[in-house]
């Protein structure tokens, strides 16, 4: 299986997500298993998770897979906020703080 | 005032101040692309917090300037210095805005009215910038909610759809969520993206997202609407109160547009309904139109289905569970804390200090090592506990410094200088309280190197220096203090006329010979204020002599270090903190006395051939020694064998002869009375383990004396001898 893999270290805000929205689509359409490296996004608002939940909903219909392997402080936080932790199914790192 | 208004002020201050900030950087740095962004996001945010606290004069007044921004992001118009200006006076008029709305404008409606109205004249040119839909109000008295208390399991059940356009107007729906939780605990969220269309209609720009929230909490409907009311046109909003009826709940499914079984499922998830319920309900629904509704099993179905298509999704649910309770413990990542209770604690922390002091004391005398151990363990937390809870006070210098930007730009318009502010060390961190009360003095001392160190620029050219004159402003840690300088490359203090002037207000002696740094240090002296003496431009706000009051009653000093022609070097030194310091302690005559533990070098042994100088010789270094005992008068035989403690203080060094040597110390400072001001000297006061004060040593004022004393002796070597 051919993985790509994939860091962003932009901002997933709604000042981005016009330019972010192919990048991710073409990232997709790369491979069977694309993982995103979100490590270095320092701020992501819910524009940006919108579009990631259109990323993993977009794999998920073409029988692809997407997998967030590294979360920002930032990513990690919003998406625990929303409660889409499960929904993404990536394992999140709980910090001891 | 609510608390939404409260956290809104707070918070657009801050954006106020970062907006200001990025401004004075964008004059200097025109096409940096970083900060023209920040500079649109501080505006666009202070927007957005605006309207969610229906602030509308304020939002009104960001749009317009964001609207300009924007503009300008798009390089459709040119930075240029009046364009900045105007975006100053901007943040300028959105403070007053937002002071206004906190009733604590110190202007009048029309004047804010006029002023507004001229910045959107001046606006204007820069294109359309919009219409401003709404006026300051005038203050009005506050009326206070007062939170309904009813007790017990209180969930409300909310559910919200935002409408496409919320992300472009700058709402983020998760502000709202967020401020949700100030009402209460959020028991259980679902987002819902199911309205978002396919990948190739999909704009990133437009909002799809739907909440269905279940939140425990005792506040009325009214308060929940509240958090929402800003985007109450833009969204479909549900809200039942707690204990609502099943059908209640089926009329919102049928209301929402979702699938109906997405959503009664969702709605079990959240904890609304029991699955019993739900199935119940829809099949006394179903029953009309049963061809048409699927089979209730199919919820159970639907989950099956989904979890063989997510198998990842059970996992990853089980193992959110666990992490719950340790995901709520790192939700708040900053608290804002009232001053008043750190300071509790530090007062707290300090008599642990003196308690835990105590304790080690007697298990000493007592010699119970296992009491000494456990001691001694004990006193290294409360030294960690002591050292964190100081840090929870400290603060960067660097905002304070950056305050400079903006008076040093306008001063230099005022006065016709062109002058470039420098900043080293920003990030150096120092006591809150103490940051507080030298922005005064700081913004003194270089408004006083503006106006009288820095010259202007055709003076600067003909001196042959670079026209554009440089302020820096360094600050940096040493030795348990934190140094600020103010240096400036100007014209540097008139030495001859400071001294013509002191000796005309009957200062110094005609006939003193004065060294320069004596000479420098008269600028401090009460009656000769630079700002009226030197150079006589006007003089406003707090002379040099209540600079150097105000350092010294933070147990700081100030010196001056001048050149004629190349510039003034202001140096302030400051203690890291007010409340305890680590000290050393020492034994005079059977007193205690603490010398800070930073300004102590090293310990040596003094032999007696030289108990009657006062200098002594460090490994070929002679250094002035101050005995103790002859300082302060104290009684008693001189024991046979003195020590010197060596000390270093702003880079001078010298010994401080003691009897006795009895080691380290925490001290709790405890400031001492009015009576004992003039006492030179003394720092302060604190309490030891065994109960007796012990005064601490001004190794600062301690070194001035004993080298005035010197100065004293070599102007009249006659009184040296007697």
């Amino acid at each position: 299986m051919n993985a790509i893999r994939r860091a962003f270290t932009e901002e997933f805000t709604i000042y981005r997500v016009a330019e972010l929205k192919p990048a991710l689509l073409a990232a997709l359409g790369e491979g069977e298993r694309l993982e995103l490296d979100l490590s270095g996004v320092e701020r992501i608002d819910s524009a940006g998770c919108q579009l990631l939940i259109l990323a993993k909903r977009e794999a998920s219909a073409t029988g692809k897979t997407l997998a967030i392997v590294a979360h920002s402080p930032a990513v990690q936080s919003l998406i625990e906020f929303y409660n889409l932790a499960a929904w993404f199914g990536d394992p999140l790192v709980v910090s001891a703080e | 005032m609510d608390e939404l208004k409260q956290v809104f002020l707070q918070e657009s201050n801050e954006q106020l101040d970062a907006l200001e900030t990025l401004l004075l950087e964008l004059e200097n740095r025109p096409d940096d692309e970083t900060t023209l962004n920040g500079i649109f996001r501080a505006a666009h945010t202070i927007k957005g917090a605006a309207g969610m606290v229906e602030c509308a004069a304020v939002e009104s007044f960001a749009h317009v300037v964001e609207n300009v921004l924007d503009r300008l992001r798009n390089h459709e118009i040119a930075v240029t210095t009046e364009l900045a200006a105007l975006m100053l006076g901007c943040t300028d008029h959105l403070r007053v805005l937002v002071a206004n709305e906190a009733g604590v404008a110190q202007v009048t409606i029309e004047w804010i009215e006029a002023q507004g109205a001229r910045l959107l004249a001046e606006l204007g040119q820069y294109g359309p910038g919009g219409q401003v839909f709404a006026t300051p109000k005038a203050a009005e008295a506050g009326v206070e909610r007062i939170p309904s208390n009813r007790s017990g399991h209180n969930c409300w059940h909310i559910s919200v759809r935002f409408g496409p356009d919320v992300l472009r107007q700058g709402m983020d729906p998760e502000n709202f969520l967020r401020f949700l939780e100030t009402l209460g605990h959020i028991q259980h969220m679902e987002t819902l993206t199911d309205i978002m269309p396919p990948v190739a209609e999909m704009d990133p720009e437009l909002c799809y997202l739907g909440f269905e929230i279940s939140l425990e909490s005792s506040v009325d409907k009214q308060a929940i609407e509240d958090i929402f009311a800003f985007v109450r046109d833009e969204c479909r909003l549900a809200i039942l109160p707690p204990n609502s009826k099943v059908a209640d709940y089926l009329e919102l499914i049928e209301s929402l547009p979702e699938d109906t079984l997405r959503l009664g499922e969702i709605l079990v998830r959240v904890g609304a309904l029991t699955a019993d319920e739900l199935a119940e309900g829809l099949r006394t629904q179903a029953i009309p139109a049963a061809a048409e509704q699927p089979d209730v099993l199919q919820i159970g179905e639907i989950l099956v289905a989904q979890q063989v298509v997510q198998p990842e999704l059970v996992a990853a649910a089980v193992a959110k569970q666990t992490q719950v309770s340790e995901k709520k413990a790192q939700d708040a990542k900053l608290i804002r804390v009232p001053a008043d209770k750190l300071d509790h604690l530090i007062n707290l922390v300090g008599e642990l200090v003196i308690a835990g002091a105590a304790t080690s004391l007697l298990a000493h005398t007592r010699r119970d090592g296992e009491l000494i151990e456990s001691s001694s363990l004990l006193s290294r937390l409360v030294e960690e506990i002591r050292d964190a809870s100081l840090q929870l006070r400290t603060v960067q210098i660097g905002e304070t410094f950056n305050r400079f930007h903006r008076l040093v730009r306008d001063a230099c318009k005022d006065l016709g200088k062109d002058v470039q502010l420098v900043i080293n060390g920003g990030e150096t961190e120092l006591d809150k309280s103490i940051v507080e009360k030298i922005g005064d003095p700081l913004m003194h001392l270089v408004r006083n190197s503006l106006d009288h160190g820095i010259e202007l620029p055709a003076v600067r050219e003909a001196a042959g220096k670079n026209p554009r004159g440089t302020l820096t402003l360094n600050a940096c840690h040493d030795a348990g203090n934190i140094v600020i300088e103010v240096i400036d490359d100007g014209a540097g203090l008139n030495r001859d006329r400071i001294l013509a002037k002191a000796i005309e207000r009957g200062l110094v002696d005609a006939e003193a010979h004065l060294s320069d740094r004596e000479i420098f240090d008269l600028i401090f002296a009460p009656g000769l204020s630079t700002a009226e003496q030197v150079t006589n431009l006007s003089g406003r706000g707090v002379g040099m002599d209540v600079v150097r009051r105000n350092l010294q009653a933070l147990r700081g000093t100030i010196n001056v270090d001048s050149h004629s022609g190349q510039g003034t070097r202001l140096t302030l030194r400051l203690p890291l903190t007010l409340a305890i310091i680590d000290g050393f302690l020492v034994v005079s005559g059977n007193r205690s006395y603490v010398i800070p533990l930073d300004a102590v070098v090293e310990c040596i042994e003094r032999p007696e051939s030289e108990h009657n100088r006062n200098y002594f010789n460090l490994r070929g270094q002679v250094l002035p020694a101050v005995c103790l005992r002859e300082s302060f008068s104290l009684p008693g035989e001189r024991p046979a064998r003195e020590s010197v403690v060596v000390v270093q203080y702003a880079g001078q060094r010298a010994g401080i002869v003691v009897d006795r040597l009895a080691g380290e110390l925490q001290a709790v400072i405890k400031p001492l009375g009015a009576i004992f001001r003039h006492l030179q000297g003394i720092g302060g006061s604190t309490i030891l383990g065994s109960g007796e004060v012990a005064l601490i040593l001004d190794i600062s004022a301690l070194i001035k004396i004993s080298g005035q004393a010197e100065q004293r002796l070599i102007a009249r070597p006659e009184l040296r001898n007697a």
